[in-house]
């Protein structure tokens, strides 16, 4: 089981793409908001930017406080989604400690699904994929 | 969205109320250019002055904004404070796909607020706040404050103005996003004038996404075009100052008021340089991969006991020339430290280095002395050139109220005019000869990239006439179309015609796809119509006499050649608009 991980986003620029490719290819979408990543200056452009995704929590709290369904749990971290069972009750944004699913007006909600579709977009290679076997080793051996 | 029509707002700060506009032309006007200058024969007063609290503020986008990589910029038209015409001046940040997801093809600003305000716009917002409490603020410090009091980190675009644009320089800009700008011919005054200190726009909206399977194939085809090829290696590896090294190879770098074109101390202000000595991190526009924004840090020590502060400057060839060579500044600290002072004042980097540039070598001449200056200025002296830049934005006496109006302006006062190096408007940095010099005096918003001027001088030696002015017209033609895009300019060697007709067409746009043969031209004939309207005649620019004693890799300036260049493309601009 993968996820995504911005291990280099201290090299981000800010250019949005990966976002805008997370809203073009998974949720066939143009915009900054609907997307699994979000780009944002850590207070101001002076100061470099911050990539907003899901971390892969393991038991997913945004899961646990699903009511429907529409959120279960992931084998290795983060959630499985299934929009036809949600009801926009807003319930896993609020359950959320890093603010990392967006919901938008219309109530329905975007989280990463840690696909990695939006890591060949990235110019500057802030963004991998890990296993999460791999970080569990290295965890142990620590 | 896409939408066979233009939604614009249009927000009156007198009123403090504002309308949403739906107009026609999305086939013949496109957006960007064409936009802007249909939005000002609607809302515009070509006979009333710039000033008129109802002149219109006109920021548009393009068809394109946000579904392709480097569709990224945004055109700021107004009614120029420099010359009392028309113009246009473009930046990016976040600014463009900030009006595409405030589901904006253009935002409008008429009318003058009473009180400073901040003006908020987004797809489902409009809200005027009073901000009083920043008059006379510097743009560093208006951009913090504007953050804390706005959410939406990262998808907003936050523009403002400075004390310069607050005083009515009429070369004072409106800063994007803190590292871009509309700087050139006034925008932060038109701003200014209207009681606007700064505009936050949110990108709030959702569109879906074009309703077939060759769009995202056809966009991540351009996407390897630009980060996979080399074809914008130039503009993210040391970015625009690798000219800097080029021109003053081949004698077309202006140094030190345009009194010679090379120097061997180009060596320590050149693109390697400032890469080796500055170069902090690069930044991009929000939709480019290219990331050409170059931020330079200064660390400076200001107490003796090792305390240190720093600042982050972007710098491109244009403020190097404009702040290094044109001063005779030759430190890569000091070209650094006068930019992030002309930051601070809200003024245009090139407008305001190249007027000290003149106020310098009229001091040596003796036509003005240190009671008008305030400060002792000689070419080199970067910390006399910093006092002076905090001089020129706050307007703090007559002499700086004049050369804040131009270089021109001022010697029409006390003399020089003879050695101002003003082309329609302070120049750009190219000393390359007879074509760019008639290019950017007569180019529609006096850039370096009205028209490949530069780029012509650059590999013609011969004197063509005829073919200089059918190149700068039809040139000048395609760039219009790309400014309607609103593409930025450095791409496009990617956007040949056919991949632009393949891009509007994916999204939808046939009608569009099929009309750019035609389109560059209309809107550059629409555009030069309403210059025309607002007062421009190609007589009324002389080009001053410093031009005609520059050596270039040419030799040296042929003045018959470039007396007729100028008439035969001032007359061409006539007929091209109809307006004989």
């Amino acid at each position: 089981m993968k996820k995504l991980t911005a291990p280099k986003i201290d090299r981000c620029i800010g250019c949005h793409s990966c976002s805008l490719a997370c809203a073009r290819l998974v949720h066939k979408q143009l915009s900054w908001d609907t997307a699994g990543i979000r780009i944002k200056s850590s207070g101001g452009l002076t100061t470099g930017f911050t990539a907003n995704h899901c971390l892969a929590c393991d038991p997913a709290p945004c899961a646990d406080a699903c009511p429907t369904g529409a959120f279960s749990r992931r084998k290795g971290g983060g959630v499985v989604v299934k929009k036809k069972l949600c009801i926009h009750c807003g319930d896993c944004v609020a359950a959320c400690p890093i603010d990392a699913i967006f919901q938008e007006s219309s109530g329905a909600v975007y989280v990463c699904i840690h696909c990695g579709r939006c890591v060949d977009f990235c110019p500057h290679n802030c963004l991998e994929m890990e296993t999460v076997k791999s970080i569990e080793k290295m965890e142990e051996s620590a | 969205m896409i939408r066979d029509h233009f939604k614009v707002l249009v927000v009156n700060l007198s009123s403090g109320k504002g309308q949403v506009v739906r107009l026609g032309g999305r086939s013949t006007e496109i957006g960007g250019s064409g936009l802007a200058a249909l939005l000002f024969s609607k809302y515009g007063l070509a006979d009333r002055p710039w000033d008129d609290p109802q002149q219109p503020v006109i920021f548009a986008i393009g068809p394109l904004t946000g579904y392709f990589p480097l569709m990224s910029k945004t055109v700021c038209s107004f009614k120029s404070p420099y010359h009392d015409q028309y113009t246009e001046s473009h930046a990016g940040g976040r600014s463009a796909l900030a009006l595409r997801f405030a589901d904006l093809d253009a935002l409008v600003i008429v009318g003058r607020s009473e009180e400073l305000c901040c003006v908020t716009v987004g797809s489902r917002a409009l809200d005027i706040k009073n901000v009083s409490f920043m008059r006379g603020m510097e743009m560093d410090e208006s951009g913090k404050l504007l953050r804390g009091m706005s959410t939406g980190s990262g998808h907003r675009s936050i523009l403002r103005i400075g004390p310069a644009g607050e005083n009515g320089a009429a070369m004072s800009c409106i800063n994007v996003d803190t590292y871009r700008h509309f700087g050139r011919l006034g925008g932060g005054a038109a701003l200014g004038v209207k009681n606007c200190k700064g505009i936050i726009i949110h990108g709030d909206a959702v569109f879906s996404q074009p309703d077939n399977t060759e769009y995202p194939k056809l966009f991540t085809r351009v996407y390897q075009q630009v980060t996979a090829t080399d074809m914008m290696k130039k503009y993210h590896n040391l970015g625009t100052p690798a000219n800097l090294q080029t021109l003053n190879d081949i004698d077309s770098l202006p140094w030190r008021n345009l009194q010679a074109t090379s120097d061997p101390a180009i060596s320590r202000i050149n693109g390697e340089r400032f890469a080796v000595d500055t170069l902090l991190r690069n930044s991009a526009c929000s939709g480019c991969p290219v990331g050409c924004i170059h931020v330079g840090c200064v660390r400076e020590m200001f107490n003796a006991n090792h305390r240190y502060t720093f600042k982050q400057v972007s710098y491109d060839y244009e403020m190097i020339f404009s702040l290094g060579t044109m001063l005779g500044v030759t430190d890569t600290r000091g070209v650094l430290n006068i930019l992030d002072e002309m930051e601070k004042a809200g003024l245009d980097a090139m407008s305001g280095g190249v007027a000290l540039a003149w106020a310098t070598e009229a001091v040596e001449k003796g036509i003005l002395s240190e009671k008008e200056t305030s400060v002792p200025l000689s070419f080199g002296d970067d910390k006399a050139y910093q006092q002076a830049t905090r001089l020129l934005g706050s307007g703090s006496s007559v002499f700086y109220r004049l050369l804040g109006q131009g270089s021109l302006k001022a010697a029409a006062v006390y003399g020089g005019e003879d050695f101002a190096c003003v082309l329609g408007q302070e120049m750009a940095g190219y000393a390359t000869g007879e074509v760019f010099f008639t290019a950017q005096s007569l180019g529609f918003r006096h850039s370096h990239l009205d028209s490949g001027g530069y780029s012509y001088d650059q590999k013609h030696s011969d004197q063509d006439l005829q073919g200089v002015i059918d190149f700068l017209i039809e040139d000048e033609a395609g760039r219009a179309f790309m400014t309607s895009m609103v593409s930025c300019l450095f791409a496009r060697g990617v956007y040949k015609d056919e991949l632009l007709a393949d891009c509007l067409s994916a999204v939808g746009y046939n009608s569009i796809a099929a009309n750019i043969d035609k389109a560059g031209a209309h809107i550059q004939k629409l555009r030069w119509q309403t210059r025309i309207a607002t007062g421009f005649t190609p007589e009324a620019i002389t080009i001053p006499k410093r031009f005609f004693k520059v050596k270039t890799w040419k030799g040296a300036i042929d003045p018959a050649y470039l007396n007729t260049l100028k008439d035969g493309y001032g007359k061409a601009i006539i007929t091209l608009a109809g307006a004989e």
